[in-house]
């Protein structure tokens, strides 16, 4: 009451210095434009007896003017509330805009004028019996507003009354209304959940939004009044408001996790019929769990699962969220895969909804990389974004770094530490910093960019590399004294207290490495000790406490200087610390047992530091909740249970088929529209009766029995069931003969409509399969392409082939496949031209127009930088000619014992030839021998596994006879890793899992350059891109013959000439990316040697100096 | 949900309120306004802050922040998605959304308002409902209304609330029945200091003004829907027809709307329409800088490159440029460091370039950062992704409507990355 008065008190002065004005304004009667006219009465303000004069004339025109202005007043957080006898009059009023105007002051004020505002209550009663059932809600909803605990019963009265309304949207209004008296009157709970109960059997999809909103508000632990109408919610789910959606899907999500048993069970099997499953019956699907024999998913679990992914389209981005999220906590780790595109999405949208989306991906990328890999780029930082979209978008990038990707990731990081922003360039220094401590082979390469920052000119810059370099050698405490000494000489230059602190304590923990330098800073530490910030002068007690016990000839006096100066500091932390630290170095006879232990105790090991993410937590909340954003719990949040161990009872959720009859039957006063929108099951559409149909052959599965409205949601479901599962029959029918199908082209012409559907999951998995995109496609490619070749049914060495390719098309049929090996190569031809009609039918101008190019390489590849001619920059591809091999190693590795391989025994060498197939793979040779005694048939290449190596197979060997051997290639793109390809190698009747592991060196082809060139290109490649090794060499290898042969056993490189005699070079390029790779010898004094490797690959950089070192130190 | 809305402008007034339940007090602002002095730029300011009792939510548009109070866990995105839904909706209403015409349409505002919102739920946010609710002013009925005393609330009840098709009313007629698509695509792209792409990907809408008599279900067809690599649509396109036949089927709101927006799918290899050639140098030691900038159409269609603009944040030490520009106009900011050139049409006889010294600060040294460039343009007549809409037709209405279809490609975030 107090502050009203105030306020009341500081309008009236206002109001008189304005008087002035005022007499002019009201000499003109104020029925002028309402716009015009608040321009000047929000700035200057009035008494409001003109308005209350106003209200009360006759004309509603004044009456509404008035009220204009009242509103306006309102708006700007000026009290109006004087107003209220004056006002309340007009509640009856016939104009309609007046009485919406009079509802918003009503509500506005009603609380703080209780009883006036009961003589406005009346009113609202009469309207709430009003015939129009647009008046009977707004009546409602502004009864249900106005907070005056007096009226809660007959707020309860109405709200229960309008539950049962005939209306949908009175029933809307009601829900609503349900929360607000909530809110205003806790006791009423349990009648009002009676309320809540009866609107959520309501089948209008208006109304099902509004309800479950309330249920959240009132009585979220009521599980039990879900249970009915789970199936119900899950089928109207799509057509109900956007707003709505979020709000029951939220709900689902926490229902479900406390009805249904974790997907997650299942061992580490990728089940790669996800997608295609994902559109089969629920049958289907616990068919294939009972194969497995581990989990079998409610088919209500799959049903929330099945109608909530078709939302991941809304344009409405929490919604897309609500249903990630809802399969981030409950579908199988397998399916997850399906938001990650629709998440990237939204990172075009509005700077909030990236924010919240990114924090959202950042969780999740923690744990599961490969889901947002594929879209990288994505997340790289632009200089218009936001710093806040910026950390995030670093946060995930340091999140998704694996071996594969380090390189290009390390590449852009190496752009944002020159970003303007300098904030960010601290941030991406300590981004690097967790990549090298989460990735063990660019450690170094990271460690050596970062000291080159340290004589960056920005000192945020410098500052925040050195304590990332501080942690880095920590987590690596070898040799690493020289970058001690060189940030010792930095120290001078460097003011950021944090990095000062962090340089001491490196100083003091790794002394005994920098004898000669430790005491120096300390001497200058003692005489800069007064003027230091306090961090550092801590740190500065703990160096000479080290120094002290380590070198104490050198350094008592200077510690006993600098313990007596922190003993009178200001800082009582200091004088603490100092304390302490005296007691425990200082012996005297006092200091008891402890001393003895104080080098042990100062000097001990410390674990090192773990960087990690912020995010890294975070996924203990619900994801799309204010409380993950906030990383707190806001209040009214709610937990999402653990799965239960073993399921509810299901049956809860079958509803009685017999429901009766609805007391709203339609009756006087009711329009054909309403009628429609009652009735649960009508989709928006159901107004064009034809699409109706159609969408039910072709095999939707929603709930469309509209016409039937009697018939409850089980029998609903049930349909639901016999429908998928007559689809799957169909399914299964079709992947098993195949044959059939083929000869019968007619016969498929005339189901088209029905076959649909299957027809669009045989290409989906591939093309949609989310992991290996590109392999998928290329996979298609080949296959289309060699079917094309077989129905010109010439060549019987191509049929095998194109069987291959198939194969690798159709490895989502695994389970069909084992038997169609079986079968001659004559049906498998069939089976070709089948194919190839369905996929000539599906894809029509597809493939043509937009020939398949692999993202990753447009980037790097050669081709592509010959299209940017005329651009200033000399291209790598002009100067660099791909040569034929120096040498090629006789080595053989074991593909296959014979022991193993029942028989067949199998060994792969590298031919160092460029692979005919593709250029960016590597070739590799195979010598299969038999050494059993009876022939062995169909020898081919099955199931590559989940890698997703790019593989081009042999031609199946139709038959090796005993004791003969047969050698074959194959291409691999490694993609530059030496990632093992592992791969089924078949015969009739056995697979082995084998796989094919290069060296380093087998990864690149042979480069011919002048030696001009090769100093360019090495230019180029200087700081994170280098890496260097001084080596004692073998005493055989110190010449050139003998080096360039060691060099080449190794690794596929060309030899440059050389003008120097101890200099000896080799360049060559990655096989997959082309990647430059440039290898210097340089021999010095007494065979020593040293080897410097430059390539922007910096994970292969290393490992490839590993094997020289080795080969040229070994005799 | 929703408690509360508070719009704060750039100097960080209050100039509107509005409670859906009980009174909040705008004291609550002033952890927003804290955040705001926190941040450096106007963007900065964190999107969600939690403050004791409360949690408010803000979005940034126009120049204008529109805060929400929360007090209860609330998805975070159901908050932004709304409050970008009431901006639309005031631009669309006013034409402007703008601080100023906020103020003139305060009753408009506060309608719209407690029509969107009930008890903080959203309650009525498609645009052609809230239209029928509350007639947006236009300068003919604000004087129709000044004479007559008539208002702006509709007089007929709203019916679109209860119809099973939400966005769209019931008796709508026309005299000239009208369909015209707008396919408008967007190219993101970087593009590094040697001229290579490290990201290029296009993003597309199809825009629709639909203005016809009666309940027309339309279908429009695609010659390569394969190109549509991820979609989202508006609520009135049939999913599972999409699903099935890659045809959008719908029944279409009144007027304008955003039909579509999608992705093109990103193995498709972007073809990058311009390029920049640029020659930037900093001597050590010395106060002027080179500065060479020229720009030329590469893969267009043979469609011309129009409405060029270039613009490009310097480094600090830049004081001044001395630039000539073959074409167009150029300014430099000397406070902000903001380069901006109107280059307008590209003319490939004739490259556009910009040459010229900078002066630096003398004595400072060279500036390590990498200065981008930001280049906006527009292609007209042709989707980039080469996108086609192959037929539309109309089912459900005996006439015959007029149909248009229109291709426009402009950039997006196009950038070019600047070496020293």
């Amino acid at each position: 009451m107090l502050s009203m008065s105030t306020n009341n008190l500081s309008y009236n002065d206002q109001g008189g210095s304005d008087s002035a004005v005022e007499v002019g304004q009201e000499t003109t009667p104020t029925s002028s434009n309402a716009g015009a006219g608040f321009g000047l009465f929000s700035t200057n303000f009035k008494k409001n007896d003109d308005l209350k004069e106003m209200l009360e004339s006759n004309k509603d025109s004044l009456k509404l003017d008035a009220m204009k202005r009242i509103i306006a007043l309102i708006a700007t957080g000026k009290n109006a509330s004087e107003l209220f006898p004056a006002v309340v009059k007009n509640v009856a009023s016939k104009n309609i805009e007046l009485k919406k105007l009079v509802y918003v002051y009503l509500v506005r004020y009603a609380e703080e004028q209780q009883d006036l505002a009961l003589l406005s209550i009346s009113t609202f009663q009469r309207a709430l019996k009003d015939p129009n059932q647009l008046i009977r809600a707004s009546a409602l909803r502004v009864l249900s507003s106005i907070r005056v605990p007096i009226i809660v019963p007959i707020m309860m009265l109405a709200i229960k009354e309008a539950a049962s309304d005939m209306s949908p949207y009175v029933r809307k209004t009601s829900a609503h209304a349900i929360q607000k008296l909530y809110s205003l009157d806790p006791d009423q709970k349990e009648h009002l959940i009676e309320v809540i109960d009866k609107l959520l059997k309501d089948k209008s999809t208006l109304v099902a939004g509004s309800v479950v909103m309330a249920f959240e508000e009132v009585c979220p632990d009521r599980i039990d009044l879900i249970h009915k109408n789970y199936r119900k919610l899950c089928n109207l789910l799509v057509d109900v408001e956007e707003w709505g959606q979020v709000v029951i899907i939220t709900m689902l999500t926490r229902y479900a996790r406390t009805q249904f048993t974790s997907p997650w069970k299942e061992d580490g099997l990728f089940d790669e019929n996800s997608e295609t499953a994902f559109y089969e019956s629920d049958e289907k699907k616990t068919k294939n769990g009972d194969e497995k024999k581990s989990y079998m998913m409610d088919p209500d679990h799959r049903l929330l699962l099945r109608n909530t992914k078709p939302l991941l389209q809304s344009r409405n981005t929490a919604v897309v969220v609500s249903v990630a999220q809802l399969y981030w906590h409950l579908a199988p780790k397998h399916e997850v895969g399906v938001i990650t595109k629709s998440l990237v999405r939204l990172l075009r949208s509005h700077r909030e909804v990236q924010y919240v989306v990114l924090q959202n991906i950042a969780t999740m990328s923690i744990q599961r990389k490969g889901m947002f890999e594929p879209y990288m780029k994505s997340f790289y930082v632009r200089s218009t974004d936001a710093t806040h979209i910026k950390s995030l978008k670093l946060e995930i990038l340091t999140s998704l770094a694996n071996e594969a990707n380090i390189s290009t990731i390390l590449r852009e990081f190496q752009t944002y530490v020159k970003s303007q922003d300098k904030q960010f360039a601290a941030g991406t220094i300590q981004a690097i910093g967790r990549c090298a401590t989460n990735i063990s082979e660019v450690t170094d390469t990271c460690l050596q960019g970062l000291v080159l920052l340290l004589s960056n000119r920005d000192e945020t810059v410098v500052a925040e590399s050195v304590v990332v370099i501080k942690k880095l050698l920590q987590t690596q405490p070898t040799q690493h004294s020289d970058i001690i000494k060189h940030m010792a000489k930095l120290f001078d230059n460097i003011a950021v207290p944090m990095a000062r602190a962090s340089i001491l304590w490196l100083m003091g923990e790794y002394c005994e490495r920098v004898p000669q330098i430790a005491p120096d800073v300390l001497r200058k530490m003692a005489k800069s000790f007064t003027s230091e910030e306090d961090i550092v002068k801590l740190q500065t007690v703990n160096l000479a406490a080290k120094l002290y016990l380590t070198n104490s000839k050198q350094t008592k006096l200077l510690t006993q200087y600098i313990l007596n100066l922190g003993k009178y500091d200001q800082n009582y932390d200091i004088r603490d610390r100092t304390r302490f630290i005296r007691q425990l170095i200082v012996p005297n006879e006092k200091s008891g047992a402890l001393g003895k232990y104080a080098r042990r105790i100062l000097l001990a090991p410390k674990p090192a530091p773990v960087l990690e993410s912020t995010y890294k937590d975070r996924d203990r909340y619900q994801l799309g909740t204010l409380s993950h954003t906030i990383n707190t719990k806001a209040s009214g949040y709610l937990e999402l249970s653990d799965w239960p161990a073993v399921a509810p009872d299901q049956s809860v959720r079958n509803v009685e088929v017999i429901e009766p009859v609805k007391e709203w039957a339609p009756s006087l006063g009711k329009t054909g529209k309403s009628k429609l929108s009652k009735s649960s099951d009508d989709k928006f559409y159901s107004d064009s009766g034809e699409e109706e149909e159609k969408e039910k052959g072709s095999g939707s599965s929603s709930s469309d029995d509209s016409s039937s409205r009697s018939e409850e949601s089980s029998s609903e479901a049930e349909s639901d069931e016999e429908k998928s599962s007559s689809q799957s029959s169909e399914e299964s029918d079709k992947s098993s003969s195949q044959s059939e199908k083929s000869s019968s082209e007619s016969d498929s012409e005339q189901k088209k409509t029905t076959k649909k559907p299957p027809q669009k999951k045989t290409v989906k998995p591939t093309a949609k399969d989310s992991d290996s995109d590109e392999n998928g496609n290329v996979a298609k490619e080949t296959s289309s392409s060699s079917a094309e070749e077989t129905s010109s049914g010439s060549e019987s060495g191509s049929d095998a082939d194109s069987h291959s390719g198939t194969e690798c098309k159709k490895k989502t049929k695994s389970k069909a496949k084992p038997k169609m090996e079986v079968k001659s190569t004559k049906v498998s031809l069939l089976k070709e031209v089948s194919l190839l009609k369905e996929v000539s039918l599906l894809d029509l101008d597809d493939f043509t127009p937009t020939p398949v190019t692999r993202p990753k390489m447009s980037v790097l590849s050669p081709s592509l930088l010959g299209d940017l001619e005329g651009l200033s920059l000399s291209n790598i591809s002009s100067t660099i000619q791909v040569s034929g091999p120096a040498f090629v190693p006789e080595k053989r590795h074991d593909l296959l014992h014979r022991m193993t391989g029942k028989g067949l025994s199998a060994q792969y060498q590298f031919p160092r030839q460029p692979c005919l197939y593709q250029p960016t793979m590597v070739s590799v040779q195979i010598s299969l021998t038999n050494t059993t005694d009876h022939p062995l048939e169909q020898i081919h290449i099955g199931d590559r596994g989940p890698t997703g190596l790019d593989m081009h197979c042999f031609n199946t060997v139709e038959c090796l006879l005993p004791e003969a051997s047969v050698t074959v290639s194959l291409g691999v793109d490694f993609n530059d890793s030496t990632q093992a390809a592992n791969f089924q190698l078949c015969t009739k009747e056995d697979q082995f899992s084998v796989s094919i592991q290069p060296a380093v060196g087998e990864l690149f082809l042979p480069a011919t350059m002048t030696e001009q060139d090769f100093r360019k290109e090495q230019g180029k490649l200087l700081g994170m891109n280098e890496s260097s090794a001084t080596i004692t060499m073998a005493a055989e290898n110190t010449t050139r013959q003998p080096i360039s042969r060691q060099v080449a056993t190794v690794a596929n490189l060309g030899v440059v000439p050389s003008g120097q005699d101890n200099i000896h070079r080799f360049a060559g390029k990655t096989a997959s990316s082309g990647a430059v790779v440039l290898v210097t010898v340089e021999l010095r004094e007494s065979s020593a040697a040293l080897i410097t490797i430059n390539t922007e690959k910096s994970v292969m950089g290393p490992m490839l100096l590993r094997d020289l070192k080795r080969a040229l130190t070994r005799a | 949900m929703i408690h509360s809305l508070f719009l704060v402008n750039s100097s960080g007034d209050i100039f509107l309120e509005k409670h859906w339940k009980s009174v909040v007090s705008r004291s609550v602002c002033d952890y927003f306004f804290e955040a705001q002095e926190r941040a450096s730029e106007p963007e900065n300011v964190p999107p969600v802050i939690p403050t004791p009792h409360h949690y408010l939510i803000s979005v940034l548009r126009h120049r204008i922040y529109f805060v929400a109070v929360i007090q209860s866990e609330v998805p975070p995105l159901f908050v932004i998605e709304f409050l970008h839904r009431v901006v639309d909706t005031f631009q669309d209403y006013f034409g402007v959304c703008t601080e100023a015409a906020i103020k003139d349409n305060v009753v408009v505002v506060y309608e719209l308002l407690e029509e969107m919102l009930d008890n903080g739920f959203p309650l009525a946010t498609e645009s052609n409902i809230l239209k029928e609710l509350i007639k947006p002013p236009t300068i003919l009925r604000t004087v129709v209304n000044t004479i007559t005393g008539s208002t702006n609330v509709g007089e007929q009840l709203p019916t679109g609330q209860l119809s099973v098709v939400p966005w769209r009313r019931t008796g709508v007629k026309y005299t000239n029945n009208e369909a015209y698509f707008d396919v408008v695509e967007e190219i993101d792209a970087i593009i590094d200091k040697s001229g290579s792409t490290i990201t290029a990907e296009i993003q597309g809408v199809i825009d629709a003004c639909v203005k016809l008599t009666g309940m027309p279900d339309l279908t429009l067809s695609f010659m390569n829907p394969r190109l549509l690599d991820d979609v989202s649509f508006h609520p009135c396109v049939r999913f599972k027809r999409w699903e099935a036949e890659r045809i959008l089927s719908f029944i279409p709101p009144d007027g304008n709307f955003r039909l579509l927006s999608y992705h093109v799918s990103s193995q498709n290899l972007v073809a990058i329409p311009v390029y920049v050639k640029h020659n930037i140098t900093f001597r050590e030691g010395s106060s002027q800088g080179r500065f060479e900038l020229t720009l030329g159409p590469k893969q267009t269609m043979g469609k011309g490159v129009e409405a060029v603009l270039v613009s490009s944040q310097l480094p600090r030490g830049v004081l001044n440029t001395n630039l000539n520009p073959t074409q167009g106009t150029y300014t430099f900011d000397p406070v902000t460091k903001l380069l901006s050139w109107d280059v307008g049409k590209i003319n490939p006889q004739k490259l556009p370039s910009l040459k010229g010294s900078m002066s630096l600060q003398a004595g400072a040294s060279k500036p390590d950062e990498n200065p981008t460039i930001n280049i906006q343009f527009k292609i007209q007549q042709s989707a980039l992704s080469g996108l086609k809409v192959n037929r539309l037709d109309m089912y459900g209405e005996k006439y015959k409507p007029f149909k248009g279809i229109k291709y426009m490609t402009k950039a997006g975030k196009f950038q070019a990355l600047l070496s020293n």
